[in-house]
Parts: structure tokens; C-alpha cells; sequence
């Protein structure tokens, strides 16, 4: 009989698990032991770390979209529909459109993260984000033409997706206005939830100095409460009150609701063991990326790296082998500091974070990483 | 041990900081004034940023218990 393998989420992590398998299972698939399907609910994969570009008018979403069945091996069964309940207890799975396979053997679920700007009253019609295509390129609009007065960034949610991203920004937009002469009539202000400017301790004490050489205000203890679209005013629940001109937020995150329905995570974040990236409440499901709660940042680079943890796992449990592959928390991130200058951290669940000074080469790298991305979600590199 | 009793519990055992403090924001977010929130947590860091966001938001702990291996933090919301 054949065994069923499905993969929910056909973004980073689903891509490369499923290139990562059809290598692996490449004989058993052939014979026909072995089916590998991958779901997603929209034909096109898309590449989200573009949409930091896209503001400053340096990139177009499509240059962060291709179709995912480019990019997966021929081996793999590429449904394109949405799963819309998980039984655990059956292992089965129910699709909007009906078309993938009911039963499952082993399942991933790779479903990502998504905005809810809806739980902090006034954001949906005051902030601006660069975290979806709409709303990066709702930004482009407003930024391009942002000549004076006060641009806000204001971290409400965490955990989000890639932790750097925010301080990306504001090192960005400084250096973009300052290039164009405009930063003098211009005042930046970044917020963070905790009592420093970024998660990590080792990466808040590299970024608060640079900040204050750039003239970027600081608000620490800042969790947004509501937000006054009309006045351009917000608010925080530790009293604080910011009058801002343009107000770009990362807007609280959640996993998917099927995650929470299922009983396998609260707030759609499933929840794992750390190392074997198991769900803790159901057999025979695996979770990866954004959506497995493992404590690391929610970044491309861990659900690539967590892909290959679960592949050589589920090859061998399928196979009757003692699966050995364990997940150290390795998550690899550049940090753009200016538009021609850039950082990079590197770190695992027991070895912390040591940023270089920023230099054009990371720039660089990272740039040609966004390039040669395609060849990761292909499972080349 | 005898526990103080809480309207709403959240378990953030096994969350590397800033994750158990930001879980306790996101419950008193939840919840109404006066209600206490207990928070679980096993990561000595939140000994200090929950008193210390608590004074920051006017917000105010009212306990912090002892258990084997995690303490629980008792917070009242403004
Ligand atoms: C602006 C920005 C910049 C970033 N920069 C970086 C960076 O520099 N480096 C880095 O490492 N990371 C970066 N990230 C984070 C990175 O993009 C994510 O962490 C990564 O995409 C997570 O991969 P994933 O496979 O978990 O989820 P995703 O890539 O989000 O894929 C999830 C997929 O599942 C699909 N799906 C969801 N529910 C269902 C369902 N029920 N049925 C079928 N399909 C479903 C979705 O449509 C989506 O295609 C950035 C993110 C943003 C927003």
C-alpha cells in the first residue's frame, strides 16, 4: 500500500521538504510505495523577504513570486487547494476543493504565519506594513512621496516574522532619506514591546548604539493600544501617547485557525517538540517554520534548515529506522543597516549571536542570497 | 504549596525570553480591568521584566510563587 506523505504550506519550508523528499523517497515514488503530495492554497510560491525592498521603490512583489510547480521536483503531487480540517486522531484531512488525499501517513504542517491587525483597535485603518504584498505596496506609495514630519515604526506583535525586519527598516529609511536630503525634516521613531529595541540582548546592544549615532528615537515598553487613524495618534498600554505622520507597524501574528481547531497549538502556532520538531498532541504530525513554536525567530532560514530535520526523520521512521536528525535552533539572518551596508547573525539554541560591523559586502550577500533564493526553494543550495 | 487564585492562567513554560513576558502583555490585553493574571514561566529573566513592565504600565504584581521547577507570577491589570 502506498504511504501517504502531505505537506501543508507549499512556501520555504513546504518547497524544500518536498524537494528534500522526492530526492530521498526517489526510488519508493517511482514504485509507487511512496506518495509525496504538497498542498497550497495559491498556484504561486512567494518569496517574502523582497517585500523589505519594495517600500523604497527597489523592488516589485513579482520579483518575489514564481509558480510553485516550477519549483518543485516532478516526484511531488503539487495540489493547489486549501486544507480546511486536520483530524489527528482519524489522520485525515478535509480540502476546500476536495483534491488532495484524504488519509495521511505522516503529515507537515507548514502553513506560515499571518496578520492580524484586527486585534489592536484602529490599526486596520491607521498603520501601514511591509509585511504583505498590498500592504508593502500601499507603503511604496506613501513613502515615495514622504517629504517631512513623523514616520513611526512600531513593533506590536511577537512573536513575528523575522525578527530583523524592523530594524532593517529604520536603518533603511534613514539612510534613504539622508541620501535624498530629507532626513533633516524628518523625525523617525522605532517602538519595541520590551524594555530594549530588539528580542535578542546580543543583537539590542549591537543596534541601540547605531541607532542613537543615526538619530532614530527610541520608545522601549511600548505595546500599542489603539491607534486614532484620524488625529495620527497612538497609543500604548503602559500610558505612552506618539503623534506620528506616517505609521508603519508589524502587526500581531497568528498561525492559521485549523492549527488551534485541531487542538495541536494556541493562536494557530503548533505546538513541538524543539529538537524532533514533533507536534506534542497528535502522532505522526511534524511542524516546520513560522508555524512550529520552538522559541527561534520565524525566518526563512529556519524553516529551511528545519526541513532537513524532518525529511531524514520522516525517511526514516518510513523506512523502520531509528530517525536521528535533530533540530539545534540554527537560524541564519543578514540585518540590512543602510541601503549599501548590511550585518549578519548567525545562532543556535545555545550559542548566542555576535553581529559583525556592517559592511557593502553583506550588503551584497545579502542581495545575491535573494537572488540565488530560487535555487534553495528548489533544494539546490 | 497553596496558590493564589487566578481568573486566567498563561503557561509559558519552555518560552526563551522575551517570550513569556510578551504572552502576559497579550493576556492582559485580553482581559478587564482587575482581573489577575498568573503567568507561568521556568526563565529566570522574567523575575525582573515582569515587575519591571508591570511598574511601566501601572500594572501591578500581586505575588510570585515558588513551584519545583517555574514560577508563577500573579498580575492585576490597571
Ligand atoms: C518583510 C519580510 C522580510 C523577511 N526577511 C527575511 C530574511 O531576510 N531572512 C529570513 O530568513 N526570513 C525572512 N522573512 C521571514 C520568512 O519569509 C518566513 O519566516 C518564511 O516564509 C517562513 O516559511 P514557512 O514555510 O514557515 O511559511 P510561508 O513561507 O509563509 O509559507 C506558508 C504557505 O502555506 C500556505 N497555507 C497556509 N494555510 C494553508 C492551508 N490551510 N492550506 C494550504 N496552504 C496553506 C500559505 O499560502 C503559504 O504559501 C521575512 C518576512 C517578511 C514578511
Amino acid at each position: 500500500m502506498t504511504r501517504d506523505v502531505v505537506i501543508v504550506g507549499g512556501g520555504t519550508g513546504g518547497a524544500v521538504l518536498a524537494n528534500d523528499l522526492a530526492d530521498r523517497f526517489a526510488s519508493e515514488i517511482d514504485a509507487g510505495d511512496v506518495r509525496v503530495t504538497l498542498v497550497n492554497d495559491s498556484d504561486d510560491h512567494v518569496y517574502k523577504p523582497v517585500w523589505l525592498y519594495v517600500p523604497f521603490g527597489k523592488r516589485e512583489p513579482s520579483d518575489g513570486r514564481r509558480p510553485l510547480r516550477d519549483l518543485v521536483d516532478s516526484r511531488v503531487d503539487v495540489v493547489i487547494d486549501r486544507v480546511t480540517d486536520i483530524d489527528t486522531d482519524a489522520q485525515r484531512l478535509t480540502y476546500r476543493d476536495g483534491s488532495g488525499p484524504g488519509r495521511y501517513d505522516k503529515l507537515v504542517l507548514a502553513t506560515g504565519s499571518r496578520l492580524a491587525p484586527e486585534e489592536i483597535p484602529g490599526l486596520v485603518e491607521g498603520g501601514h506594513d511591509y509585511y504583505t504584498e498590498e500592504g508593502a505596496l500601499a507603503l511604496q506609495e506613501e513613502l515615495l512621496s514622504f517629504t517631512e514630519g513623523h514616520l513611526v515604526l512600531s513593533v506590536i506583535g511577537s512573536p513575528h516574522m523575522c525578527p530583523a525586519a524592523p530594524l532593517e527598516f529604520v536603518f533603511m529609511a534613514d539612510d534613504w532619506f539622508r541620501k535624498r536630503g530629507l532626513r533633516e525634516d524628518i523625525d523617525i521613531t522605532y517602538t519595541y514591546p520590551i524594555q530594549r529595541v530588539h528580542g535578542n540582548p546580543h543583537i539590542a546592544e549591537w543596534a541601540a548604539p547605531l541607532m542613537e549615532e543615526r538619530d532614530i528615537n527610541v520608545e522601549t515598553f511600548f505595546n500599542a493600544e489603539e491607534i486614532d487613524a484620524e488625529n495620527g495618534v497612538m497609543t500604548s498600554m503602559e500610558g505612552g501617547e506618539l503623534d506620528y505622520d506616517l505609521l508603519v507597524t508589524i502587526p500581531p501574528h497568528r498561525g492559521i485557525d485549523l492549527v488551534e481547531e485541531a487542538g495541536l497549538g494556541d493562536r494557530g502556532w503548533v505546538e513541538v517538540d524543539k529538537g524532533t520538531l514533533e507536534a506534542v498532541h497528535a502522532d505522526n504530525v511534524y511542524a516546520i517554520g513560522d508555524t512550529a513554536d520552538t522559541g527561534v525567530p520565524k525566518a526563512g532560514s529556519v524553516a529551511h534548515y528545519q526541513a532537513g530535520v524532518v525529511a531524514q526523520r520522516i525517511a526514516s521512521e518510513l523506512r523502520d529506522r531509528p530517525a536521528t536528525e535533530v533540530y539545534h535552533g540554527k537560524t541564519v539572518c543578514f540585518i540590512e543597516t543602510g541601503m549599501d551596508a548590511a550585518s549578519y547573525v548567525e545562532f543556535d539554541y545555545e550559542n548566542p549571536p555576535t553581529p559583525p560591523a556592517p559592511s557593502k559586502k553583506l550588503h551584497w550577500a545579502k542581495l545575491a542570497y535573494n537572488e540565488s533564493y530560487w535555487l534553495t526553494a528548489r533544494g539546490l543550495l | 504549596m497553596s496558590e493564589t487564585q487566578a481568573e486566567k492562567t498563561v503557561d509559558s513554560r519552555g518560552a526563551a525570553c522575551p517570550g513569556p513576558l510578551m504572552d502576559l502583555v497579550g493576556a492582559i490585553r485580553e482581559v478587564d480591568s482587575g482581573t489577575v493574571v498568573a503567568l507561568l514561566s521556568d526563565n529566570d529573566q522574567s523575575l525582573v521584566d515582569v515587575p519591571e513592565w508591570a511598574a511601566e504600565s501601572g500594572n501591578e504584581v500581586v505575588g510570585t510563587e515558588e513551584a519545583e521547577d517555574h514560577y508563577r507570577i500573579l498580575v492585576r491589570k490597571a
